[in-house]
C-alpha cells in the first residue's frame, strides 16, 4: 500500500467525515455565533484537504490558494464578529 | 523513511480535525465549542501542512508551509477572541453547570466598558472626598 493509496483511502475520507460532521453543526448552531464558528472551522479543514490534495496530485501550487483560504477564514471571522457587535448597539 | 513520516503526520493530524468537528458537534456551550476548535484543529492543520512540506522536500514550498503555520498560528486566537467577546457581549449564555463567569456584573454592555476593583475604589474615594 503506497502513500497515495493510504492519503485517498483512509486520511480524505476521514476529513470528508470531519467536514460533514462540521456542517451538521452549521445546520443546526442555535445562535449566529455557533454558525460563525463552524464556518470558520470548515475553511480550516479545508486547507487540511488542498494540502493532501496536492500531495496526492504532486501539485506544490496548491498551497497557494491553501494560504488565501487561511486569509479569507481570519476575514470572515473578524468581519462576522464586528457586525455581531455593530447589530446589538443599534438594537 | 519519509513515506513514514508522510503517513504518520497526516494520520495524526486527521484524527486531531476529526476529534475537532466531534467535539464541535458534543460540546454543550460556545464557548466550549471555540475552546475546541482553535486548538485541536490548529495542531491538526500544523500536522498535515508539515506531511506536505516532508513529501515536497524543496526549500520554496517548505517556507511557503512554514509561512501557513504561522499565519495560523498567529490568527485563530484572535479570531476565536472576537468571537467570543462579541457573543458574550450579544448575550450568547454560558452552559448552565459552569461555575465561573468572572464578567458577570463586571462590565457595561451599552459602552462595553470593562469595570475593575480598582475603578470601584477609586470612585468610592471621590464620593468620600465630595462628601
Amino acid at each position: 500500500m503506497s502513500v497515495y493509496d493510504f492519503l485517498y483511502y483512509i486520511i480524505l475520507p476521514v476529513l470528508a467525515i470531519s467536514t460533514l460532521l462540521i456542517f451538521i453543526r452549521f445546520l443546526i448552531g442555535p445562535s449566529l455565533s455557533d454558525r460563525v464558528v463552524a464556518l470558520d472551522l470548515l475553511l480550516t479543514t479545508g486547507i487540511g484537504i488542498i494540502s493532501i490534495y496536492s500531495i496526492y496530485t504532486d501539485q506544490p501550487a496548491f498551497l497557494d490558494i491553501a494560504m488565501i483560504m487561511a486569509l479569507i477564514a481570519f476575514l470572515g471571522t473578524v468581519a462576522f464578529s464586528y457586525y455581531l457587535n455593530k447589530r446589538d448597539k443599534n438594537e | 523513511m519519509n513515506n513514514f513520516f508522510i503517513i504518520t503526520l497526516s494520520a495524526l493530524g486527521a484524527i486531531f480535525i476529526l476529534l475537532a468537528s466531534v467535539g464541535l458537534i458534543r460540546m454543550p456551550d460556545l464557548y466550549l465549542r471555540i475552546s475546541v476548535t482553535t486548538k485541536a484543529a490548529t495542531l491538526g492543520i500544523g500536522l498535515i501542512l508539515i506531511a506536505a512540506a516532508i513529501y515536497f522536500n524543496e526549500l520554496g514550498i517548505t517556507s511557503r508551509v512554514l509561512a501557513i503555520i504561522t499565519f495560523i498560528l498567529l490568527t485563530a486566537p484572535v479570531g476565536a477572541h472576537m468571537i467570543g467577546r462579541a457573543s458574550y457581549f450579544s448575550g450568547v449564555k454560558l452552559w448552565p453547570k459552569s461555575k465561573i463567569d468572572d464578567l458577570k456584573d463586571k462590565y457595561n454592555p451599552k459602552t462595553q466598558e470593562l469595570l475593575s476593583g480598582i475603578d470601584k475604589t477609586e470612585e468610592k474615594n471621590e464620593h468620600k472626598d465630595s462628601n
